[in-house]
């Protein structure tokens, strides 16, 4: 954004920084504790999901402020969201491929 | 080891045993002067060697990729006289590759273990180091800026440092044929644990070059998309662009998004050969009796997937290029639009897009469950379609068209029908039912050098005869270009038709030996061994081999003579509507001396009404386009 | 014909070039991160059950590189957003503060790797496994800080085990089978965290050399080209912060999962 449409006021992206950052320790403070609670249940299944649910949540947080990801045109959404489902389909597809194997006919 | 104790990192340190690297990488093609006048005031190296200008590096792209295709086309030679006289020394060559590659080829018989190394790397060779620098990196740098009326790509300095990743890459792979142990020799696919365990350093210099190829693609993918969205000329909007570039810009996609799983896995692969983990290398491996001493507890499916996740975007890589230049020649030169611009563009896309979710088809006998195998069984099926309707309003254009025949248009018209046999024949192999039986075999072999050989390459050869003329000025001759033409086609076809036969026989591939171990006259009595004439075909397939890389001397011939002694022509010899043959010729730094404005789609052919029979976009007299400016850019 | 769009946007898409490019090249490294990720979930969910480390690195360091690299983050936004109101030195103060807290985030890598680096798994005649870290050798024994266990699967899950007694152990070399260090090949764990950290080290190293050049030698560009030199500093804010985007994935996954 080369030209902005609205004038860049330093002070307010202080106050914008300081909120994220703020924001980015609560959240990694939550993740550490969900990591060594006794309350999410027996495994780690429970866990992983709680954690990587929270890193999403920070990661949303640094794309879309500091990143200016919110702001940004639709081109670069465009480009972005064929990404994430290729990423998607990456781990899904090769997930599954591990998963899904013909039964009683190998030793696992 | 003399010390008892095994530990690692070592607390005595050893001496390091480096073996020599004879640095034989003197291929030193991307420094051959390109024959056209350049300016006087930039020196050589700046101009030749150290370019910005997307023109120059598009020569460099492409006579460096033909030089590594003549080479892999030389490998293959090598390994057809193996399958067909297995165990005899290479006539006339033999003794030169004793001297040059020492115990491998001793007494002149390829040995099995060099057998698969010209495999790995005839493989590689072609796909990484020949067409795909060619079909996308070489036409699309000199013609797209071109074609859409940009003075360059959009980061000239990045697209030097790709071409130069390039060749590097090229070169460290050219030279692991000369280190101890030899190239690598697992494939072009370098599977795991095979890749990590053959005693040669050529399988982490296969890696290596990866990586350098892998980041080369990458930035050009960046370059690319980026010149397409960012720096089309005013009145370009999108659906006026020619369907080369469309082509041209969902495989950079594919490129920017399909390569860094691979990059990835290299990655990886290269810390399996060369830190001792294990990555793709399964618990309890045993190497040549004792089980080797890697931690174990990986996966070597993780590699597969990791490399089809690549390996199948890059099948598109290969040909969606050669789709576009054909395009753009049937256009010309049956003087009316192609049939279907909106069906073309929609179709390269879904292509694309579904491109990425198909990749397990290679991987259907590895032990799939039925679900997942069903899931990319219907994928490929779909992906089908659009590749159908492209090559479907190629054939349509055809129809009532004033059909002009010369060099380019003949290969044009010789890619329809070879990439028809190539995409139906990989029908059988996409089924998971009855790829169970084909996989493996020289079916395979035969279906994908139908759509890369005398698919792509025609293409190919078709650009270099078509886009010969804006980058010197001259014609190449039309006489040797039909004889290259119709000599190839014929030997192309000679070669791999007989191999469906082989393979639905049941052939395998790989087989240094040309399938003599599993042939009726070894082992006679035992059903389902290679029958005599199946195993005849090696010669005959041999023989065509052989006329088929003698009838490339007069393309290579032609194109060089061409340059100093070609047909004089002037700036729009084929009487083309497309933006590149609007310039000078050849097109000066910077391309267009005002910036172009567009005012008409790509192919405005025979318009009612017009004084000629092709109205240039940039045309504004003559009859208003007769589609509507769409509004969208 | 002069490149068009190099530093004002193009009117129907709304960027400038770099930025078209920086988020492309983005888009593959997301696909590159991808690839070792996927990597990671198929050795884990592969690994047998009981066999897969948890506990093996310490979340304390974890913690600070994260701080860091949030702390980074934001540097380079504000960088950005001063060299958008043209205050030099102020941008000048938040790179250098970007660059400074990215070479504590390796000095703590560093420190982490060595750590790795001098812990021993040792494989005795009797059967029973020595691990702890090297403290010294010589060609009569090893000295390591560690224990003793009989079942190699107690080496796993540290995260079960709160309160290891760990004391100075002295090895004979004459009882030693085998001696490894906790090296990427020791495990399919180490393999891939020292793949993932070791790519991202590395894109932190780039990332901080290039900011480096920019807030160094190539801030010339601002007494000539302000806003191209403005551009530069958000593309390479951007790589920055996507960096610290894989960083705010590997932290919970390699540390705290």
């Amino acid at each position: 954004m080369s030209e902005s449409e609205k004038p860049v006021d330093l002070k307010s992206y202080i106050r914008l920084c300081a909120v994220v950052f703020l924001v980015v320790l609560c959240t990694t403070s939550a993740m550490i504790a969900a990591s060594f609670s006794t309350h999410l249940g027996t495994g780690w299944t429970e866990k992983v999901a709680v954690i990587l649910g929270i890193a999403v949540v920070n990661a949303f947080l640094v794309a879309g402020y500091l990143m200016h990801l919110l702001s940004e045109k639709k081109l670069i959404y465009t480009v972005l969201s064929f990404t994430v489902f290729f990423f998607i389909g990456l781990f899904g597809l090769t997930v599954w491929a591990m998963q899904d194997f013909p039964v009683g006919t190998v030793q696992h | 080891m003399e010390s008892n104790v095994e530990q690692f990192p070592p607390y005595r340190p050893e001496e390091p045993a480096h073996a020599a690297h004879d640095d034989h990488g003197d291929h030193g093609h991307g420094h051959d002067s390109h024959g056209h006048e350049e300016h006087h005031q930039p020196g050589f190296w700046q101009s030749f060697i150290f370019s910005t200008d997307h023109k120059v590096i598009g020569i460099q792209y492409g006579l460096t990729a033909l030089s590594f295709m003549l080479f892999g086309l030389f490998l293959m030679l090598l390994m057809r006289w193996q399958i067909a006289h297995p165990g005899v020394p290479v006539p006339v060559i033999g003794p030169l590759l004793e001297k040059i590659l020492g115990q491998p080829a001793a007494h002149g018989i390829i040995s099995p273990e060099l057998y698969n190394a010209f495999g790995a790397m005839h493989g590689t060779i072609m796909v990484f180091l020949g067409v795909v620098p060619l079909a996308f990196a070489a036409f699309g740098n000199y013609v797209v800026p071109l074609m859409i009326g940009a003075p360059d790509m959009t980061f000239p300095r990045i697209n030097m440092a790709s071409f130069h990743a390039f060749l590097l890459g090229g070169l460290v792979m050219f030279t692991s044929f000369f280190i101890p142990g030899g190239a690598a020799q697992a494939g072009w696919t370098s599977y795991s644990p095979l890749a990590s365990t053959i005693p040669t350093d050529g399988q982490a210099f296969w890696l290596v070059g990866m990586v350098l190829l892998i980041t080369s693609s990458l930035l050009g993918a960046v370059n690319f998309i980026a010149t397409i969205i960012q720096l089309r000329a005013p009145g370009m909007t999108w659906m006026r662009m020619p369907f080369f570039v469309w082509a041209q810009f969902v495989t950079a996609f594919l490129l920017l998004l399909a390569f860094p799983p691979l990059e990835a896995a290299g990655l990886m692969q290269l810390m399996d050969n060369v830190a001792h983990t294990s990555f793709f290398l399964p618990t309890g491996l045993a190497v040549s009796g004792p089980v080797g001493q890697a931690s174990g507890g990986g996966s070597p499916l993780l590699w597969q997937h990791l490399f089809w996740f690549l390996g199948h975007p890059e099948v598109y890589v290969l040909i969606l290029p050669a789709m576009g230049i054909v395009g753009e020649i049937i256009a010309n030169n049956t003087r009316k639009p192609i049939w279907g611009y909106k069906s073309l563009v929609y179709s390269v896309f879904v292509v694309g897009f579904l491109s990425f979710i198909v990749w397990a088809h290679h991987m259907y006998m590895t032990g799939m469950g039925q679900k997942i195998a069903t899931f990319f069984q219907a994928t490929t099926m779909i992906i089908s379609i659009p590749s159908v309707v492209i090559l479907t309003c190629m054939f349509l254009s055809l129809w009532g068209g004033a059909i002009r025949i010369n060099t380019p248009m003949l290969f044009a018209l010789g890619f329809l029908p070879m990439f028809g046999i190539g995409g139906l024949t990989g029908l059988p192999l996409g089924l998971a039912a009855s790829d169970l039986y084909l996989h493996d075999t020289y079916y395979v072999i035969a279906h994908f050098h139908y759509v890369v050989a005398p698919g792509t390459i025609f293409a190919l050869f078709a650009g270099v005869y078509f886009w010969f003329p804006k980058m010197t000025g001259r014609k190449m001759n039309e006489f040797w270009g039909s004889v290259h033409f119709w000599c190839s086609f014929v030997f192309m076809n000679l070669v791999f038709m007989p191999m469906f036969a082989q393979g639905i026989k049941g052939m395998l591939r790989r087989m240094s030996d040309g399938g003599v171990n599993y042939s009726a006259a070894r082992v006679p009595g035992v059903t389902d061994t290679l029958p005599g004439n199946i195993m005849e075909l090696n010669s005959w397939i041999l023989y065509a081999a052989i006329c088929l890389g003698l009838a490339q001397i007069p393309f290579i011939i032609n194109l060089f003579w061409s340059i100093k002694h070609g047909e004089k022509v002037g700036d729009n010899p084929w009487e083309a509507t497309t933006l590149d043959w609007q310039t000078p010729t050849p097109p000066p730094h910077g391309n267009f001396a005002t910036e172009p404005h567009v005012v008409r789609g790509p192919y405005d052919y025979s318009l009612p009404g017009a004084p000629r029979d092709f109205t240039p976009q940039t045309e504004r007299s003559g009859p208003a386009n007769p589609q509507p400016a769409p509004g969208a850019h | 014909m002069e490149i068009p769009y190099t530093v004002k946007n193009r009117p129907d898409t709304g960027i400038y070039n770099a930025k078209v490019g920086i988020w492309l090249f983005l888009a593959s490294e997301v696909m590159l991160f991808g690839g070792l990720f996927s990597a990671y979930v198929m050795l884990r969910v592969g690994a047998p059950e009981g066999l897969w480390p948890h506990g093996w690195l310490d979340v304390r360091f974890g913690t600070v590189n994260t701080i860091l690299l949030a702390l980074s983050a934001i540097t380079t936004l504000l960088a950005w957003a001063a060299c958008k109101v043209r205050d030099f030195g102020k941008f000048k103060f938040f790179h250098a503060c970007t660059i400074v807290l990215a070479l504590a985030f390796l000095g703590i890598k560093s420190y982490e790797y060595h750590d790795k680096w001098i812990h021993y798994e040792i494989q005795l005649k009797d059967g029973t496994i020595a691990d702890g870290h090297l403290e010294e050798q010589d060609d009569k024994e090893v000295v390591i800080h560690g224990r003793i266990v009989t079942d190699k699967k107690d080496l796993y899950d540290l995260r079960a085990q709160p309160d290891l007694k760990l004391t100075e152990l002295h090895i004979d070399r004459s009882k030693i089978v085998k001696m490894q260090n906790y090296g990427p090949w020791h495990n399919t764990f180490t393999a891939i965290y020292f793949t993932l950290t070791g790519l991202h080290a590395l894109h932190i190293l780039g990332g901080t050399l290039v900011i480096f050049y920019l807030w160094g030698p190539g801030s010339k560009m601002w007494k000539t080209d302000p806003e191209r030199f403005t551009n530069r500093i958000e593309v390479s804010g951007l790589f920055w912060h996507f960096v610290d985007l894989v960083w705010i994935f590997l932290f919970p996954v390699l540390y705290l999962t």
